[in-house]
């Protein structure tokens, strides 16, 4: 009320003191939000950044995909709530006994927002796109696609590896067959990849969407990328008023699954992680995304829906065997005695937060219960230094103090507990805080200059390969770039294996070498981020992938 | 004054090369970059090479200043790395935010501390002038991002007076003619967006004008005490000359001039003020766009145009309160 009166007085003063316009001008023209609010109203979400565009295949990160994944649907999707699959725009898929061939049996009757008909002429037109993608500046936003498909027709880099993609047939309107040079792992997960959603052809032609310009030291992107996406999702792109920071999609009543409840969805971009929080409790805003973990009970007990996410993470500690003393297993598993992680969990996880004892969350196909587990042993830590000749080691440990992960909600807590430990059984540690994007990468992943650092990763796809075949898959400068040659062939056998049964053991196999005979790092915990709404919200169902889609979403006043 | 003019404007040509030179070889010699910004956890030696070559960094940084220098002079400062917008677009939409938020809290400062500092001298030594001193010493002790978040918490989350942040209420169908959103509520006659505008525009602005209002406080009152000893104001007042007259003519307008330097100068304040303020209330205007700029990936682009902007405009208005002098003062002459 007090809100409403101060702003009664603004705006007499202001008229009165600015004296423009005639009294009988009093009247606004333009239209009033009341009436959406009668149809189904609006929900406005907090997103923590900017979308980067709307053109799926260039984008690789949560923020850009929020808003996509409204406006899209990819052929397989992931059941809501979990990471398990289910038909989207395909109904059902299979392929043959060498895991080349994939035939998709598509969903008929749907439309792209635009009216053309989704069919499979579509999808052989999105995968060929993708495939005959030309120039370096585009090649080079298509993350995903290089993840699951390697090379392209022509690469502009040489090194960008030998095309996985082969062609796509449409057999008939309802049957899309696309056919792959090699067996991947990441097969059937990675078509229900946002980065793979199929857009309408007609707009992606009429928005000249592979046309994306190097102006100078930066990229131009297509107008179907920045005003003119076109999907088959529940929502509609309304537009993105970037004075306001607010991307407004409108509800698609031609939507061929559940339709939208709400007749628009507002995301509303607001970085500030304690203006979000503000703006959730003024009542500006009916949903937030990653809320400080130190909040999280507050926010709960104010009446907030904390919507915890099944955590499909990992945050682990890298050691990097550029340095000598590291290479030796037995320092290795000190470390991984000395840390106490049970304690650092529970002290500074946010709720649901589990140890990690693998590198991959135990929902991933792969995943071994019997693998050699750490408990916390600081004596047992100090006899295997003493083995190794590696009493008194100093370490250089670095971090990246100014950012929050949905993995690593607070990196310098988290660096503090375990420099600790390691303090604790004789190893000394000289902590390194580097900013994000300002060091910390540059130095841990492209230059080897620490010993120990933090980082994890949140899985894109329900595949051991995503989790485990990221990190330790071949060579990398972040672990000491060092020639772990059986560890590589093993991860690579178990991800080209197509029988099911048989990939299960060969990743289980190479979950217990890892902790067993490798240990190229230690797997800390698995920390599920949170999703946080109004008490009048209904129909939000948290995604452990961060797939979350808002047209089961309803807010009643 | 012709001369003065193009020869202050030449010298501003000279700096805005050399800050572009410095501006842009010191960001590429920052550690990160927006390679590992764009990529993310996802950086590969193939994909960090692919990107390396598509954004032009794999060149010599000379070549790379020669090719940049070709574009500004054709008007072209590039896109941003991370939303691919022209960089004229990014800043021309986040200008009218910082302009308006600043003109506000201009309005503020002087509106109030002009008077404030002439009553603080009128009354030297009692209670008016004693609270005045306190009051901006305290004004510019008190770091404006500490201010902020107290309005902030204060006026939104405890007495909801005011919204936490944004320019206006998420949703609001209002037309944007200029950018300047209270302006272009006045221009389309939408009053009630106006309200909404200026409801959004009140704490951020008070909180920018805390600084610059307790300085031109304290240099008015300076100002005013230097004036009220002048020969010419006894004279006026032996003269039998009405006060207001008195006030008005001989002691305020003699006492503005070093007001008005000081009002030049706090620009450059207030565009670092803003930086603080524009965070603090998720403002979107310059200040957002360069934090963001930094921390979101080293958008180099945008960086530049930014820094190269504020110089120019901090010369500008600098040049143009050389010129007020003039104006206000007949004796002065602009060499």
């Amino acid at each position: 009320m007090q809100a409403r009166r101060l702003r009664t007085a603004v705006t007499l003063a202001a008229v009165a003191a600015l004296a423009v316009g005639a009294a009988g001008c009093a009247e606004s023209d333009r239209s009033d939000d009341s009436g959406e609010a009668k149809t189904g109203g609006t929900f406005i979400f907090a997103g923590a950044g900017d979308p980067k565009n709307f053109d799926p295949i260039f984008n690789d990160d949560g923020e850009s995909f929020r808003p996509i994944r409204q406006m899209y649907d990819t052929l397989i999707q992931h059941k809501p709530g979990t990471a398990e699959l289910q038909g989207g725009l395909a109904e059902s898929w299979e392929h043959d006994p060498d895991g080349k061939v994939w035939t998709f049996k598509l969903r008929q009757g749907v439309k792209f927002h635009d009216g053309t008909p989704f069919n499979a002429t579509a999808v052989c037109f999105n995968f060929d796109r993708w495939y005959n993608m030309k120039g370096a500046a585009a090649q080079s936003q298509m993350i995903y696609y290089m993840d699951v498909f390697g090379g392209f027709a022509k690469n502009e880099n040489p090194d960008a590896g030998k095309p996985v993609y082969n062609k796509c047939e449409a057999k008939d309107d309802g049957t899309a067959v696309i056919t792959l040079n090699q067996y991947k792992g990441a097969f059937p997960g990675a078509f229900a990849l946002t980065a793979l959603s199929i857009a309408s052809p007609d707009a992606l032609k009429k928005g000249d969407a592979d046309t994306v310009k190097q102006n100078g030291d930066s990229f131009e992107y297509s107008s179907f990328a920045t005003s003119t996406p076109v999907g088959t999702g529940p929502f509609t792109f309304g537009g993105w008023d970037k004075a306001k920071n607010e991307i407004t999609l409108n509800r698609n009543p031609d939507y061929f699954g559940e339709k939208a409840k709400v007749d628009k969805l507002i995301i509303k971009i607001i970085k500030d992680e304690n203006t979000r929080k503000q703006e959730l409790r003024a009542g500006t805003v009916q949903g937030i995304d990653f809320p400080a973990p130190a909040d999280r009970k507050a926010l709960s007990g104010e009446g907030f829906q904390v919507l915890d996410r099944p955590a499909f993470n990992i945050l682990y500690l890298g050691i990097n065997q550029k340095n000598p003393k590291l290479k030796d297993l037995r320092v290795r598993q000190a470390i991984a005695y000395a840390l106490n992680r049970q304690q650092l969990v529970q002290t500074k996880g946010p709720g649901g937060t589990k140890v990690a004892d693998e590198f991959m969350p135990d929902t991933v196909l792969g995943y071994a219960p019997d693998v050699q587990k750490y408990e916390y042993n600081p004596e047992k830590a100090k006899q295997l230094l003493k083995e190794a000749g590696a009493e008194g080691l100093t370490l250089n440990f670095y971090y990246p103090p100014d950012v929050s992960r949905p993995y690593m909600p607070n990196p310098q807590e988290i660096f503090t507990v375990l420099a600790n430990d390691l303090q604790a059984v004789g190893i000394k540690v000289n902590g390194v805080p580097r900013p994000w994007n300002g060091g910390f990468k540059d130095d841990v992943q492209q230059f080897g200059k620490q010993d120990l650092h933090i980082l994890g990763w949140t899985g894109d796809y329900n595949d051991p390969g995503n989790f485990v075949g990221t990190f330790f898959g071949r060579g990398k400068v972040e672990f000491g770039d060092q020639a772990m040659t059986e560890m590589f062939d093993a991860i690579a056998k178990a991800d080209a294996t197509v029988d099911e049964a048989a990939k299960k053991a060969a990743w289980e196999q190479v979950n217990r070498d890892i902790a067993a005979k490798w240990l190229p790092a230690v797997p800390v915990w698995h920390a599920p981020p949170a999703i946080v709404v109004t008490k009048d919200v209904k129909g939000v169902v948290a995604s452990p992938l961060t797939d979350e889609r808002f047209n089961t979403v309803s807010v009643s006043k | 004054m012709l001369r003065v003019i193009v020869r202050r404007l030449l010298q501003l040509v000279v700096t805005l090369i050399a800050l572009s030179a410095l501006i842009f070889i010191w960001l590429r010699n920052l550690p990160g970059g927006p390679v590992e910004a764009l990529l993310g956890e996802r950086a590969t030696p193939e994909r960090r090479a692919l990107l390396i070559k598509a954004l032009g960094y794999d060149q010599p940084i000379l070549v790379q200043y020669g090719k940049f220098m070709q574009r500004v002079l054709t008007g072209d400062f590039g896109n941003s790395i991370r939303s691919g917008d022209p960089v004229t677009e990014v800043i021309g939409r986040a200008f009218p935010a910082t302009i308006e938020l600043a003109l506000a809290a201009m309005i503020i400062a002087v509106g109030l501390g002009v008077p404030l500092g002439y009553l603080a001298a009128r009354w030297r030594g009692r209670w008016p002038d004693n609270l005045t001193i306190a009051g901006t010493l305290l004004g510019i002790s008190i770091p404006i991002f500490f201010l902020g978040y107290l309005l902030k918490d204060v006026f939104t989350q405890n007495i909801h007076w005011f919204p936490p942040s944004g320019r206006v209420t998420t949703g609001l169908d209002n037309t944007e003619v200029t950018g300047f959103f209270v302006l272009d509520s006045l221009l389309t006659r939408e009053f009630d967006a106006t309200a909404d505008a200026l409801w959004h525009l009140i704490l951020p602005a008070v909180t920018l004008a805390t600084i610059p209002l307790a300085v031109i406080v304290r240099i008015t009152r300076a100002s005013v005490l230097d004036v009220l000893n002048e020969d010419y104001v006894r004279t006026a007042e032996a003269k039998g000359l009405r006060h207001r007259t008195i006030r008005g003519r001989h002691i305020l307008r003699n006492a503005l001039l070093p007001v008005v330097t000081t009002i030049g100068l706090q620009t450059g304040a207030l565009l670092s003020g803003a930086v603080l303020t524009e965070k603090v209330y998720n403002w979107g205007g310059l200040g957002t766009l360069i934090t963001d700029s930094i921390t979101g990936g080293r958008d180099y682009p945008v960086l530049q145009a930014i820094i190269l902007l504020a110089a120019l405009v901090f010369v500008m208005v600098n040049l143009l309160v050389d010129l007020s002098y003039a104006f206000i003062d007949p004796r002065v002459r602009v060499r």
